[in-house]
């Protein structure tokens, strides 16, 4: 058990007249690992931003709990790790500066012992002082994991999460994810089936596409 | 609060890299006073035609500039990593907070070439105009705080922002050509009281209102 919950009711979301998706359910009260599944376009990321309190369904609710208290969406943002292709980093800053300022930002202390070993095991250690802007799509990538862990989370979502990396970083990506699912509640957006076989329940969202 | 300073730190550090308001802004006060110098020529302009025209450079140097709080973050595509990290108040906190700085940064500058510029603009009564100087700025980078939020999300966003933000400042401009042509003759403080009074009770309620909506301009 977690102290983290995170529950949907009903879910629904249109883009215009546009059903994107309908009638979702789920309860996540205990560590591990979560999917979300479906082809391109069929609202993975939509979802996500959902669960992530950017977006607001069109129907329904999504339910985040911490110590059995609800969090409202203001309140979020401590406990949710996010990383996905459409989040940008500070280019005009190094990748030290980005993770200092986010943490001051969140009120959360700047652990450089902590920021180091991500840093070190994203091999970014090295590069740590040099501006985003001359990172490569793949480093940006492994910049944005260690944006979302700087904060230890409650709740881990990753949207394609190994966009972008190598072998090497996708070994990593795994490693990071099983790691963090023995205490965390880690949501997983993807079409990989690498990513999706380390999924205790995937949701298809092929399946929520009818308005009954 | 200390998040809200943190981020007005960010946004600082940031300016401060990639020159994004400022460079706008002091072009556009170059370029406003040029015009207005150039048009007026060997002219004695009166005292009300002064105020008037130092309001016209406030007005159209932050139309260029002010907008960046926003605009840069969601041009840029880190509205998103801002929206993961704070809460809407410390957002709105933190650029409001900002746009203080370069609402104050720029009208000194804008004041001081002015004044240089123009016999006519010699201010009798300095305590007044500090109290119009004071509330106008508070003023203006609230309205143009909340305004650059809302133009952020659409599409033609350097023509929706003098346009939105026209009707919005009008009180607020009325108000500081009136106080600043009072500074300007040397009406007392106490004949100004009710000038003063609508500059911060329009400072008030664009506070109010900014921290109860901004929520929902926010969020998408």
């Amino acid at each position: 058990m977690t102290n983290y919950s995170v529950s949907a009711e009903n879910i629904r979301k249109n883009f215009g007249r546009r059903l994107i998706f309908n009638g979702i359910n789920f309860n996540y009260s205990n560590p591990g690992v979560y999917g979300i599944a479906g082809s391109n376009g069929s609202g993975k990321s939509t979802l996500v931003k959902i669960i992530s309190g950017i977006n607001a369904p069109t129907a329904g609710k999504i339910i985040h709990t911490y110590n059995e208290k609800k969090l409202t969406f203001e309140h979020l943002h401590n406990h949710i790790g996010l990383v996905s292709p459409y989040l940008v980093l500070y280019d005009e800053f190094t990748a030290y500066e980005n993770l200092n300022y986010f943490a001051k930002i969140r009120n959360v202390p700047f652990d450089k012992e902590k920021i180091d070993d991500l840093l070190n095991r994203f091999l970014l250690l090295k590069r740590k002082d040099d501006f985003v802007k001359g990172y490569s799509s793949g480093m940006k990538q492994r910049l944005k994991f260690i944006f979302a862990l700087q904060h230890s989370p409650n709740l881990l979502i990753l949207d394609e999460p190994v966009s972008n990396l190598d072998n090497e970083g996708k070994d990593t990506v795994y490693k990071i994810i099983e790691n963090e699912s023995k205490n965390t509640i880690v949501m997983v957006a993807s079409n990989e089936e690498n990513d999706l076989s380390l999924c205790s329940e995937i949701i298809y969202l092929e399946n929520y596409k009818t308005t009954k | 609060m200390k998040k809200a300073y943190s981020l007005f730190l960010k946004d600082f550090h940031s300016e401060m890299r990639t020159r994004y308001a400022v460079n706008a802004l002091a072009m556009f006060i170059i370029v406003t006073i040029s015009i207005i110098m150039f048009s007026v020529g060997q002219e004695k302009i009166s005292e009300s035609l002064a105020g008037g025209l130092y309001w016209v450079v406030i007005f159209f140097s932050a139309m260029s500039g002010l907008s960046r709080a926003f605009v840069s973050e969601e041009e840029r595509g880190t509205s998103l990593t801002l929206q993961l990290i704070a809460s809407p108040d410390t957002v709105f906190s933190g650029k409001f907070l900002f746009n203080i700085f370069l609402t104050f940064l720029m009208n000194t500058v804008i004041t001081i070439l002015y004044a240089t510029v123009f016999d006519a603009f010699v201010i009798k009564n300095f305590a007044l105009f500090l109290l119009t100087f004071i509330l106008g700025n508070l003023g203006l980078a609230v309205s143009a705080t909340i305004i650059a939020a809302i133009i952020s999300k659409a599409g033609a966003k350097g023509t929706l922002y003098p346009v939105l933000s026209f009707p919005i400042l009008l009180p607020l401009i009325l108000t500081g050509v009136q106080l600043t042509v009072f500074s300007i003759d040397g009406t007392k403080i106490d004949e100004a009281l009710v000038e003063l009074g609508i500059l911060l009770s329009y400072d008030v309620i664009m506070l109010a209102a900014s921290y109860m909506l901004f929520d929902f301009i926010w969020k998408d």
